[in-house]
């Protein structure tokens, strides 16, 4: 039953978008949610509307991928929508008993709605694109050049690889442990929030064991196969940039710019 | 001695227990592993087994005596990588010991651990996944294997390094009947085909007849070695020492009690049906 979850919700393909270079991928990311919170006005937004419209339609993911990944967050942003609608002041449109409606709420409320689904549309298509492998190495490499200055850019790169490469087999130790404890009589079903949580703790404690003793014998086996940190380890795939980097990468920088002009001038 | 690949000289291995005494895994241990050599070590649970293997790989070190693996000794601090290099391990649970989320990138991580260049990690992780049989499942994932083709990853990881010598720790103890044919097939062709060292620890009787030479561990120490064939004809020791000998062997043994003129050093079911 917990098998079925999948991981990441990785939509594999082979476009343009699915080939770019991780790091630019989640550089083109990091300028996107920045230009977002820019824009005040509506006419920049029919630029990342098309920016987002293209990426998609390029990216080949069924768009009802990318409107599963607004799901969950849509309660959040209804209450934006709602606070902002309500609680801005300004020019009175219509009341509402107790509540005012303004004209500047709208405006807010709408930027902001706004805002928040470009920001998740974006993401995810990054998510969606991109393997979780691609992009642990992307994340290593981009912050590489801080590993100076302390940033553990190698360790983090690697603990996510391990949880990414143990989530499954966890997963399934748990449905073991869980289809034997049921075995026994365990009860996960029924009874109030409290029992239930209850009723946890024979399936984590010898999940909790067993993790911790796979844990002993894997960093035994990564010694054993002489790692010792980042320091001098080469790496079999080598990240290549290439024209189509480039030239996506330019043309999210021409969107930020053309973002700021219109905030600033 | 030059065709010696791993010498233990009045090794020694102790640890401290939960009340603190120490106590004695391996007592002045002495032996030799020649070039190419194919040993097969036996003991029950506790014998010093496991302990011997990562004696020689240097993830333990001894307490007394020496461990030189191809003439370096692991003690030696800075020659530490070097050992782990020349004799590479693989454990007894497929599941941990891969650490990457695909295969290939899995194979690589050995070779990239050493600082090795690119391009050569590339050829070194297609030739060890050809040697084992994987090449089909370069870029499957890991959890999706089954526990035979998973300890066959974990064999190609180690070979990528080049090694001259493999110990596996029990590789089979966790896998099914038809798994463990796999990995045994294919830890012989290494022995044979490319000419390496193996090392097998474990517990099955039927791996260790296909061995050169083996090792009985006891208490910490050797109990009996020698060939198969010589082993296991003292049928008595063996059981003596809380071990079974092959069943073949066994029933030869049962029926020369009878009084039936039989071989005492039977391996096989047809050296058994040639001799009656």
């Amino acid at each position: 039953m917990i098998k079925n979850i999948t991981i990441g919700q990785y939509f594999p393909g082979d476009t343009i978008i699915h080939k770019l270079d991780p790091r630019i991928k989640i550089m083109i990311i990091f300028l996107f949610i920045v230009s977002l919170f820019f824009i005040n006005s509506f006419y920049p937004y029919i630029f990342v509307l098309l920016f987002v419209a293209s990426s998609i339609l390029l990216s080949k993911v069924p768009v009802k991928f990318i409107f599963k990944g607004l799901k969950p967050i849509m309660f959040i942003i209804i209450i934006t929508f709602l606070i902002n609608l309500f609680m801005t002041r300004g020019e009175i449109l219509f009341e509402l008993g107790p509540l005012d409606i303004t004209k500047e709420g709208v405006f807010h409320a709408t930027f902001m709605a706004l805002r928040l689904v470009f920001l998740v549309m974006g993401t995810s298509l990054l998510t969606l694109t991109t393997s979780p492998i691609a992009l642990t190495d992307g994340i290593e490499r981009l912050l590489n050049p801080f590993r100076k200055i302390g940033v553990p850019a190698h360790e983090l790169a690697m603990m996510m690889t391990i949880a990414l490469r143990f989530i499954p087999t966890l997963l399934e130790e748990t449905d073991k442990i869980m289809k034997a404890q049921m075995a026994r009589g365990a009860d996960f079903e029924s009874g109030n929030v409290l029992n239930r949580a209850k009723s946890l703790v024979p399936l984590l404690v010898p999940l909790f064991v067993s993790a911790f003793r796979r844990a002993d014998d894997l960093a035994m086996a990564m010694e054993a196969r002489c790692y010792r940190g980042g320091e001098n380890r080469t790496r079999m795939k080598q990240l290549k940039l290439t024209v189509r980097d480039f030239v996506s990468l330019s043309i999210m920088i021409v969107l930020m710019i053309g973002i700021l002009l219109f905030r600033f001038w | 001695m030059k065709d010696i690949m791993i010498q233990l000289d009045n090794v020694t291995f102790e640890y401290k227990n939960y009340e603190d005494e120490n106590i004695a895994a391996l007592k002045d241990v002495t032996l030799s592993v020649r070039k190419g050599e194919f040993l097969a070590v036996l003991g029950h649970n506790g014998s010093g087994k496991s302990t011997l293997a990562k004696l020689i790989n240097a993830l333990l070190l001894p307490t007394k005596g020496k461990v030189l693996v191809k003439g370096m000794d692991t003690l030696d601090e800075d020659k530490i990588w070097d050992v782990r290099q020349a004799a590479g391990m693989v454990f007894q649970n497929p599941d941990n010991q891969l650490v990457a989320t695909i295969v290939e990138e899995d194979v690589a991580f050995g070779p990239e651990n050493q600082g090795i260049n690119p391009s050569e990690i590339r050829k070194r992780v297609d030739n060890a996944l050809e040697t084992v049989g994987m090449l089909d499942y370069i870029n499957h994932a890991p959890h999706l294997l089954s526990g035979g083709q998973k300890q066959r990853v974990a064999i190609a990881g180690v070979l990528a390094m080049m090694p001259d010598c493999i110990i596996l720790d029990e590789p089979t103890a966790m896998l099914d009947p038809s798994g463990r044919k796999e990995v045994m097939s294919t830890i012989t062709r290494l022995n044979k085909e490319e000419n390496k060292t193996i090392i097998l620890i474990t517990h099955y009787m039927d791996e260790a007849v296909q061995a050169d030479r083996i090792v009985v561990m006891s208490e910490g120490e050797v109990a009996l070695e020698g060939e198969p064939r010589e082993v296991f004809s003292r049928v008595e020791d063996i059981i003596g020492l809380g071990l079974d000998v092959p069943q073949v062997t066994e029933l030869a043994y049962k029926l020369r009690k009878e009084g039936i003129n039989v071989p005492s050093n039977i391996l096989t079911v047809e050296e058994l049906v040639m001799s009656l």
